[in-house]
């Protein structure tokens, strides 16, 4: 009965104890979402150029993925959960990106 | 009677059943719901960005956005993010005292955040934009204002869960709980980084 | 296993004494609700079989209601300058008929078979979210309800199911009628959403040991794609209802032509929702008939793997053709050339599960029960509704064929003659199982056969109306429209209107097929197995037990309830039958688990539901009546959030020695 019912943790709370980052390694990773954040505002200061765009995306995306990495655990956590979120989001980004390309979105100027 | 005795029991030796793919299913939900909420923030990005380049009258982006102040907000939010997986973390410790610091923080972050935005909105209505001026103006506000909701909404997730922490109220795995929320918190960060830049930092 | 929504782990290390939780009497939170018999408990019930009848029953009746608008429409179009409708009227009428039956019938059915089978069929004793589902339920229920109130408060939704802008806005569409189809069908889109997430994780985290996902029923495997469907498509007609919603009762501009506003934009959110919702609503039945072909061809499904990954292929590629819905709306030759390119390439995993369902009956020992003639007729009018669904993708073609009638038939043949007729092959097939009797077969060959012929006399000339040149949505139609010759625009008119009401008295027998079933012949009950079918919703009893199983199977083939009855001889290939479905039951219930508990019943779904039309008729009416509304939720969710995970009357102890007599019991709540 209540022996048979073993004490039985998810497989998810304990890679998150020992693959997880400890305190000091998620400060350092904010540092450097700051300093990231910091460059993008200096494009609004300093000008670019032609790198102006893909500066910004770029940081854009590397900011994305840290937080979604590291901060929401997802490269520590089983593949299933990042199949999930990601099919969403590549979806998103090929749909919308679809509509706005029949508006001749991507053909204007910068 | 034993037979109440037996169901105290049985209240008592609940575990967490074993799923098919070993996966909690309330952290699998989760991240089902945050990509289908990919989608609804795409719908509505894609709609400013459609709509951005063809604004005729009312204030235009460029001499309304005020960058530096939307990116000190931008950061309290991403240090929002930060004290949220601290309070993860403590949770995960078992650690209550820290974990109810942490959220306590990570809300008022989102609180000021929140405050940020309205004072901001209320500046851009002030200089004439308004949500029915211009397409610019409806695609902005309905972007970040839903946004903003769903900040709020954190916020209240976040309080809540402080107040029944306090009073021993979370059912099951504590820790997973916290987690949940984080997660949550953390899209809505992400989806403002993707606002900031493509929104406010890239002109049209 | 067990099912515990929320399991308690910390409790379970401290051992005896709950230390995690204190108990629900403090602070004047409900205690959960015990069981009763009475109606009370199909409101607070979790149940995933009493809310698969409440959606069953539900959708049924919406789909009558659907059904009365088409023969109004029929009615008014049978003779030439009919007087049934005016103008007006007759908007109202084909916008509300398409949208009942897309979002309050078809969707729901399907939930109705899906809520009520997938944790059968995989070896389950509910879904993940039990109180998350019996919410979906509610706002179904209460959406549609909140939508069809409409025609009592200032007419119904005017614009067409696809409510294309600028035509929705306040000027053209002044009634509140697409005020109550925009939050209506938000308050269904929650439903769908919520429901998408729970069946997502009931099918992938909650199968009988054994049951990999290659040896799931196929029926599983079409709701499984078709909820990552709705799951990705709900958001963006959320988006687009929203802004309607701002345009409307805020004065936004997003459809506003002179702030500069495309119409386009609503179009294109509209169809990338709409374009996968039409794959939403045929994958199940797709299913349907993929399970009772094979019990009725006593042959296994052809090609199971190649037909689990068409679904899924549709599934994919049904995102990339959405455009195919706008050709002549001025996109541009480039993106209509890609869009038609897409569109032809969906045919392919489409025409692949043709293939499979005839290779499955070629060969087989064919038995014509109603399931079976059902299922059959949807393999005929689907091919003939993809056919013409193929000289739609041709782009060219189309720019004749769109916006007249040619179209109307194209997806009446795939929606009625497809979907529809798959859900009715479920009805008969599933009826004893969730019921206990078989419906009458003499009946259903009468039911059956006046829809095949109804349908097929109402839509089939519609193929030639449409090339005739009848537009969509015209009114009425007047002699001098109706051209030269016998077989003109009137005669086919004429017959299909008189074909509605052949359609509409075939769907009546079946509602007599019910009432004599049940209340007039009330002939012997079901056996568990009166099919002898193939797979795990039929290793029960009839109707299943509250828990479902007694002991949770362990699973080692596809189509483990036939493997368990049958064998395969090695040498001859013939197959024998080994054990009978009784000596299977009491086999799997010689041991049955202990102490199963079930997920607790629940105020709090039908309350925090109960909020959303109150939202609803705030934004309508009254603000502060939305303010009430807002508050309700945050309330109801609070409630919902702090409730006890459990009610102590939900343990159930099966009998020690399984005796499987084959009929159901009474669950006997202790404590």
């Amino acid at each position: 009965m209540s022996s048979a019912t073993t004490h039985v943790e998810t497989t998810e709370s304990h890679e998150a104890e020992h693959h997880g980052l400890s305190d000091k390694q998620y400060i350092v990773i904010a540092l450097i979402l700051a300093a990231l954040t910091a460059i993008e505002v200096s494009t609004y200061y300093v000008d670019f150029g032609p790198f102006f765009m893909p500066t910004l995306l770029i940081l854009m995306t590397i900011k994305f993925v840290t937080v979604v990495s590291y901060f929401m655990h997802l490269k520590f956590d089983n593949k299933i959960f990042s199949y999930l979120f990601y099919a969403g989001l590549l979806l998103a980004i090929a749909v919308y990106c679809g509509f706005l390309a029949t508006f001749k979105f991507f053909l204007k100027q910068g | 009677m034993a037979e109440s005795a037996i169901v105290r029991d049985h209240g008592v030796s609940h575990v967490a059943h074993a799923s098919s793919t070993g996966l909690s299913n309330n952290k699998m939900g989760m991240w089902m719901f945050l990509g289908s909420e990919c989608l609804l923030f795409g719908g509505l990005i894609s709609t400013y960005m459609l709509y951005r380049g063809r604004v005729s009258s009312g204030p235009q982006p460029n001499n309304i956005f005020d960058i530096p102040f939307t990116s000190v907000s931008s950061f309290v939010l991403l240090m929002s993010s930060l004290t949220m997986v601290l309070a993860v973390s403590s949770a995960q410790r078992k650690d209550d005292r820290n974990t109810n610091l942490w959220l306590t923080i990570t809300a008022l972050l989102g609180a000021s955040f929140v405050g940020g935005q309205v004072y901001e909105f209320t500046s851009f209505y002030r200089e004439g934009l308004g949500f029915t001026t211009s397409l610019f103006g409806s695609s902005f506000y309905a972007l970040t204002g839903f946004h903003g909701v769903h900040v709020s909404v954190g916020i209240i997730m976040l309080m809540a869960l402080v107040g029944m922490n306090r009073n021993n109220r979370i059912p099951g795995d504590k820790a997973e709980v916290v987690e949940l929320i984080g997660l949550y918190w953390h899209f809505v960060d992400i989806i403002w980084i993707i606002i900031f830049t493509l929104v406010y930092l890239i002109p049209s | 296993m067990t099912i515990i929504e929320r399991p308690s782990t910390e409790v379970a290390i401290a051992g005896a004494v709950p230390v995690g939780v204190k108990p629900s009497e403090a602070l004047g939170v409900f205690k959960r609700p015990a069981a009763s018999s009475s109606w009370r408990d199909w409101v607070v019930t979790v149940d995933h079989k009493k809310l698969g009848i409440m959606y069953g029953v539900a959708a049924f009746v919406f789909f009558l209601i659907g059904g009365v608008e088409a023969l109004f429409i029929r009615l008014q179009l049978i003779a030439p300058d009919g007087k049934v409708l005016n103008a007006d009227q007759y908007n109202q009428m084909f916008t509300m008929h398409a949208t009942t039956m897309v979002f309050l019938f078809v969707m729901p059915m399907a939930a109705a078979f899906a809520n009520y089978f997938i944790p059968l069929q995989i070896g389950a004793r509910d879904v993940a979210f039990p109180r998350i589902n019996a919410f979906g339920f509610w706002c179904f229920l209460f959406g549609g309800l909140f939508l069809n109130s409409s025609w009592f408060l200032g007419g119904g939704a005017d614009g067409g199911w696809f409510m294309y802008a600028p035509n929705s806005s306040t000027l053209f569409s002044p009634s509140h009628g697409v005020d109550f189809w925009t939050m209506g069908l938000q308050i269904t889109g929650i439903a769908s959403l919520t429901g998408a997430i729970n069946l997502i994780v009931t099918i992938l985290n909650m199968r009988a040991p054994g049951m990999k996902m290659m040896r799931m029923p196929i029926f599983t495997w079409m709701v499984l794609v078709t909820q990552f469907l709705l799951l990705f498509a709900i958001p963006v007609i959320t988006v687009a209802l929203f802004l309607l919603t701002f345009q409307r009762s805020f004065d936004a501009t997003f459809f506003d032509v002179a702030s500069g506003a495309d119409p386009l934009l609503w179009q294109h959110l509209f169809w990338i929702f709409g374009h996968p919702e039409v794959y939403i609503l045929i994958l199940p039945s797709f299913g349907i008939v993929s399970e009772v072909i094979p019990v009725f061809s006593k042959k296994p499904l052809f090609g199971y793997p190649i037909v689990a990954m068409s679904g899924a292929a549709i599934g994919f590629v049904g995102w990339g053709v959405w455009a195919h819905h706008m050709f002549a709306s001025g996109l541009g030759p480039v993106s209509v050339t890609v869009f038609s390119m897409s569109t032809m390439a969906i045919a392919v995993p489409t025409g692949v599960k043709i293939v499979n369902w005839v290779m499955t009956m070629w060969g087989g020992k064919l038995t014509f029960a109603v399931p079976m003639m059902f299922a059959i007729a949807l393999v005929v009018q689907f091919t003939i509704g993809g056919l013409s669904g193929v000289t739609h993708a041709v782009a060219p073609s189309d720019t004749q064929q769109t916006d007249t009638y040619y179209i109307v038939a194209h997806f009446h043949y795939v929606l009625f003659g497809g979907a529809v007729f798959g859900l009715f092959a479920g009805f008969y097939y599933w009826w004893p199982k969730i019921f206990g009797r078989k419906l009458s077969e003499s009946i259903g060959k009468w039911n059956f056969w006046l829809m095949v012929v109804g349908m097929n006399m109402t839509f089939g000339p519609m193929h030639i109306l449409g090339l005739q040149g009848q537009p969509r949505r015209m009114f009425v139609w007047t002699k001098a429209r109706a051209g030269e010759g016998f077989f003109n625009f009137g005669f086919w008119n004429r017959v299909s209107s008189i074909g509605s009401f052949i359609l509409g008295i075939g769907i009546l027998f079946f509602i007599i097929n019910i009432f004599y079933t049940h209340k007039i012949k009330k002939g012997a009950l079901a056996s568990n197995d009166p099919w002898d079918a193939r797979t795990l919703e039929w290793m029960t009893d009839c109707p299943p037990k509250e828990h479902n199983f007694d002991v949770i199977p362990q699973i080692s083939h596809l189509d483990e309830f036939f493997h368990r009855k049958y064998e395969q001889n090695s040498a001859t290939h013939s197959v024998s039958q080994v054990h009978s479905a009784e000596e299977v039951m009491a086999e799997l219930n010689a041991h049955p688990d202990e102490h199963i508990h079930m997920p607790s019943r629940s105020y709090w779904p039908i309350l925090l539901a109960l909020a959303l039309p109150v939202i609803g008729y705030g934004v309508i009416f009254n603000r502060m009546l939305l303010a009430v509304g807002v508050a309700m939720v945050l309330l109801t969710m609070f409630g919902w959030a702090m409730e006890p995970a459990t009610s102590p009357d939900e343990d159930f102890d099966p009998p020690a020695s399984g005796n499987g007599d084959g009929h159901t019991k009474e669950l006997v709540p202790h404590g």
